[in-house]
C-alpha cells in the first residue's frame, strides 16, 4: 500500500496545499524574513504581504480588509467569536443561543460560558435533516440575548443552514449574530454583503490552504472583547506576531477557491451525487443523512446499521481509502457522534455512520474503486455483528 | 497474505513482535488499547493503557511502517480489571489483575474486535508464552525463556482464541535475544522498561482499594485456629492469605495469615505447621481443549511463576485436590501443567 494507490475522501478533515498555496509560502519563507510589526524596509515589506492577503480574504468574503481578524485556525476564531462577544456584553445581557450540530469548538465553548461566566445556554435542537428553523431562533431569543452562533455548513453531515434569514432576525433585535462556516467558505459563495452576519469563522486548511491559519470576519462596529494581551496586533483583537507565511497561503488559498468554485462546486456535486447513487444501489438499507439537497456539494455522508463507524474507516483504510466516521470507538462500543444523534437518529443506527467528503483531486475513478471496495465491507461487519458474542 | 494485528502496549516486547511479523511477510497492524480513562494518566504512570504508552505504541508502528490504530477500552478496563479488583478485597479475596486483563480485555474484547471488526485473521501479543499444533489441537506453552514465562496469566485461552493467537516473542531464547533483536530493528523501545504488577495504581493499592471500598478496611478480631484471640487487625482489606500476620511475634512464633472470614470480620492465623489444606473449590474452571471426562492426574501453578505442585482435578466437584497441604489464598488462579503445557486452570474460591 503506497500514497500512489491511495483514494483520499476526506477532504472535511482537510485538504491538500494547492501548489500556488505552496509555492507562495516557499517564497515567504525564503525570502521574506522581517517582523511585519518592524519599521525598516523588511519589517514593511511583510506588512505588505500581510496586508495583501488580508485584501485577498476581505475580497473573496465581501469583507473590507479591517474586518479579517487572522488567528490559528477555526477553533481559536470561534473562540474568540463567542469568548469575545460575551466579555463585551452589556447590561444584565447573558444568553447565547446555539445548536445542537455545532462543531465542538462552538458547542464546548459555549457550554464553557455557561459553566464558568453563568451565560444562559439555548441549545437548539435541529430536524431529521439537520436544519434548524429561522422561527426556532427567533423564539429563543429574548431581551438579554447577546449572541447566536449557528454553523453555515456542518462538518459530518454537509447541512446547510438557513444563516441569511437567522442573520436578518437576530439584525432586527439588535443581536450579534456569529456563523462557523469553516466548511462552506471556499466551497461556496459567501458574501457578507448579502449575509447579515456580524462574525464569520473561517479555516485555510479546509480549503487546500495550510494548517494553522485561520480567520474571524468582525463586521465593522461589532463589540469584540480580545482574549490575548501583548504587543496589539490585529488591532488588539488578536495579539502576537504574524504567521506571514501561513497567512499568504491563506490569502492565495482564498483567491484560488474563488476562481474554481464554481466549476468545482459543479464537478464536485457530480461525484457526491454519484455516490449517493451508487451506495443506495449497492449496500442494502444505507441511510443518507443530512439535507438532500441543502448541503455541502462535496459531503455523502450514511449510515449504515448494523455496523460501527470505526471499523468502517479501519476496513477502508486497509483497502486504500481514507473516511471519516463522526463515531469514536469506546470500550469496544461504538460512541456515536453528537451530530447523528441530533438527527434523532437511533443509537444503533448512528454508530454505523460513515463521511465520504470529495475534493479538488478526486476523480471519477476514485468514487468507482469506492463504490466497489464499501459494499463487501459493510457486508462483512453486518455478517459478523449479527453474530453473537464469541465464546 | 493474512492480516495480523498486533496488540502494542509501547513496550519492547509487543513492538518486536510486530516486527518479526512483519519481517515474515504479514500484513501487520498495530493496535493500542487505551486503558485509563483520558485524564486519568498521572494516576497510573506504570499502565500500558496511558497516553504515554500509547505513543511509544505509535512511534514504534510509524517506524515499522505499519497502519495503527488507538482503540479506547478503558471503560471495560474499569469495569473487568479495576471493579473487579476492589470487589475482590472487599470480599476478602486476593485478586489477579493480570489474568483479568487477558480474559476479559485482552482475549475477550479485543481478540472479538479485530477478528469480528476489523477483518484480522489472528491477533498477536508480545506475551512470553507459545502456542503450538499438536495432535490436530492447538497447545498453549511455556515460553522458552522459564524465567518470563507468562503462561500463567493466558490458562483461560481456548481453542478459538488459541486458534487465532501468534505469540512470537515466547520462541525467543531470552530478554536479551529480545533486547538484541529489537535493537537490530532500531525500535524505539528497545531500552524500555519492563511492565509491572498492579500497573494501574500509581502508589499504595490498599490506599487505592480503601477508598473505593471501605467497608473492607473495618478492624476485627484476629484468632488462632481453636477460637484464641491473638489480636486485632486493621481490616481484612490490609490482609492477604499467606502473608506473615504481624500478631504473635511476642511469642515467638512466626504467625501466617490461614483464612479470612468477611462473614465475622475476623482473620485466622496459625504456623506453617498449622497448614493443612489439600481441597480448594474452583470456578470459571477453563480448558484449553476439550473439558475431560473424569478427575485429571496433573500438576497446578497456584501462583505466578509458581511451580507447579502435584493434584488431582475433579471437574464435576469444582475441586483441586493437592497431594501436598498448601496455602493459597481465594481469588488466585490455579493454573494446571502437563509439563510445559497449560492444559486448563480455574480461580480458588475457598478451601474445600
Amino acid at each position: 500500500m503506497n500514497a500512489a494507490t491511495r483514494v483520499y475522501l476526506d477532504h472535511a478533515a482537510t485538504t491538500p496545499v494547492a501548489p500556488e498555496v505552496a509555492e507562495a509560502m516557499a517564497r515567504v519563507l525564503r525570502e521574506a524574513h522581517g517582523n511585519p510589526s518592524s519599521a525598516y524596509a523588511e519589517g514593511r515589506a511583510a506588512r505588505v504581504l500581510v496586508d495583501q492577503a488580508r485584501e485577498e480574504v476581505a475580497a473573496a468574503l465581501g469583507a473590507s480588509g479591517s474586518e479579517i481578524v487572522f488567528t490559528s485556525g477555526g477553533t481559536e476564531a470561534d473562540n474568540l467569536a463567542l469568548r469575545g462577544t460575551f466579555a463585551a456584553r452589556k447590561g444584565d445581557a447573558d444568553g447565547i443561543v446555539t445548536t445542537a450540530v455545532e462543531h465542538h469548538a462552538v458547542l464546548d465553548t459555549a457550554q464553557d460560558l455557561a459553566e464558568r461566566l453563568h451565560a444562559r445556554l439555548v441549545v437548539l435542537p435541529v430536524d431529521r435533516q439537520g436544519r434548524v428553523s429561522v422561527s426556532q431562533v427567533t423564539a429563543a431569543l429574548d431581551l438579554r440575548t447577546v449572541l447566536v452562533s449557528v454553523m453555515h455548513g456542518n462538518n459530518e453531515v454537509g447541512t446547510l443552514q438557513p444563516i441569511a434569514e437567522i442573520g436578518a432576525a437576530c439584525r432586527a433585535r439588535g443581536v450579534t449574530f456569529h456563523s462557523d462556516a469553516v466548511q462552506t467558505v471556499g466551497a461556496v459563495p459567501f458574501d457578507v454583503a448579502t449575509i447579515p452576519v456580524d462574525l464569520v469563522s473561517l479555516n485555510a486548511h479546509k480549503f487546500y490552504g495550510p494548517k494553522g491559519v485561520g480567520a474571524l470576519y468582525v463586521r465593522r462596529g461589532t463589540r469584540l472583547v480580545t482574549l490575548q494581551t501583548g504587543g496589539g496586533q490585529e488591532r488588539g483583537r488578536r495579539t502576537g506576531t504574524e504567521n506571514v507565511a501561513g497567512i499568504v497561503g491563506l490569502g492565495v488559498a482564498m483567491r484560488v477557491a474563488a476562481e474554481r468554485r464554481a466549476s468545482e462546486a459543479e464537478r464536485q456535486t457530480r461525484l457526491r451525487d454519484r455516490l449517493f447513487e451508487g451506495i443506495v444501489a449497492r449496500v442494502p438499507d444505507a441511510l443518507l443523512t443530512g439535507h438532500p439537497t441543502q448541503r455541502l456539494p462535496n459531503n455523502a455522508s450514511f449510515c449504515f446499521p448494523g455496523t460501527q463507524g470505526e471499523a468502517l474507516v479501519v476496513a477502508l483504510d486497509l483497502e486504500g481509502f481514507a473516511v471519516s466516521s463522526g463515531s469514536a470507538c469506546t470500550s469496544g462500543n461504538t460512541e456515536p457522534s453528537h451530530v447523528i444523534l441530533a438527527l434523532g437518529i437511533e443509537r444503533e443506527v448512528a454508530q454505523g455512520s460513515l463521511r465520504l467528503t470529495v475534493g479538488r483531486d478526486t476523480t471519477e475513478a476514485d468514487v468507482e474503486a469506492l463504490l466497489e471496495a464499501l459494499p463487501p465491507i459493510v457486508a462483512r461487519l453486518r455478517s459478523i455483528s449479527a453474530e453473537p458474542a464469541l465464546r | 497474505m493474512s492480516r495480523v494485528f498486533v496488540a502494542m502496549s509501547g513496550g519492547v516486547d509487543s513492538s518486536l513482535a510486530a516486527a518479526l511479523l512483519a519481517d515474515r511477510g504479514e500484513q501487520v497492524v498495530g493496535v493500542w488499547m487505551r486503558l485509563v480513562p483520558t485524564g486519568a494518566d498521572s494516576d497510573a504512570p506504570r499502565c500500558c493503557g496511558t497516553s504515554e504508552a500509547g505513543e511509544q505504541a505509535r512511534r514504534a508502528a510509524a517506524h515499522l511502517g505499519i497502519p495503527f490504530y488507538a482503540l479506547d477500552y478503558s471503560e471495560l478496563f474499569g469495569r473487568e480489571v479495576v471493579d473487579r479488583f476492589v470487589q475482590a478485597y472487599a470480599g476478602a479475596e486476593t485478586p489477579n489483575p493480570c489474568v483479568a486483563c487477558n480474559q476479559y480485555v485482552k482475549f475477550d474484547a479485543l481478540l472479538r474486535d479485530v477478528i469480528g471488526k476489523f477483518g484480522a485473521d489472528r491477533l498477536a501479543t508480545g506475551h512470553y508464552a507459545r502456542v503450538i499444533e499438536r495432535d490436530g489441537r492447538r497447545r498453549l506453552l511455556r515460553a522458552r525463556d522459564a524465567s518470563k514465562d507468562q503462561s500463567y496469566a493466558l490458562y483461560a485461552l481456548g481453542q478459538f482464541e488459541l486458534a487465532r493467537l501468534e505469540l512470537p516473542i515466547g520462541d525467543l531464547r531470552d530478554k536479551a535475544e529480545v533486547r538484541a533483536r529489537a535493537a537490530a530493528y532500531h525500535l524505539p523501545n528497545a531500552e524500555s522498561a519492563e511492565s509491572m504488577d498492579i500497573c494501574f495504581i500509581g502508589g499504595d493499592y490498599r490506599e487505592f482499594v480503601r477508598e473505593r471500598a471501605p467497608d473492607a478496611f473495618v478492624p476485627g478480631a484476629v484468632r488462632r485456629a481453636d477460637g484464641a484471640l491473638v489480636g486485632r487487625h486493621g481490616g481484612l482489606g490490609t490482609l492477604t492469605v499467606g502473608q506473615r500476620s504481624g500478631v504473635g511475634v511476642a511469642a515467638g512464633e512466626r504467625l501466617y495469615v490461614l483464612s479470612l472470614d468477611s462473614g465475622r470480620n475476623e482473620a485466622v492465623v496459625g504456623t506453617r505447621d498449622e497448614v493443612r489444606v489439600r481441597s480448594y473449590g474452583l470456578r470459571d474452571l477453563r480448558w484449553t481443549g476439550p473439558a475431560p471426562d473424569g478427575e485429571v492426574r496433573t500438576t497446578a501453578a497456584l501462583r505466578y511463576r509458581g511451580t507447579p505442585a502435584p493434584c488431582v482435578v475433579r471437574p464435576g466437584a469444582s475441586e483441586v485436590v493437592l497431594d501436598e497441604p498448601a496455602l493459597v489464598a481465594p481469588g488466585q488462579v490455579a493454573v494446571f501443567y502437563d509439563g510445559d503445557e497449560v492444559i486448563g486452570g480455574g480461580v480458588i474460591d475457598r478451601a474445600a
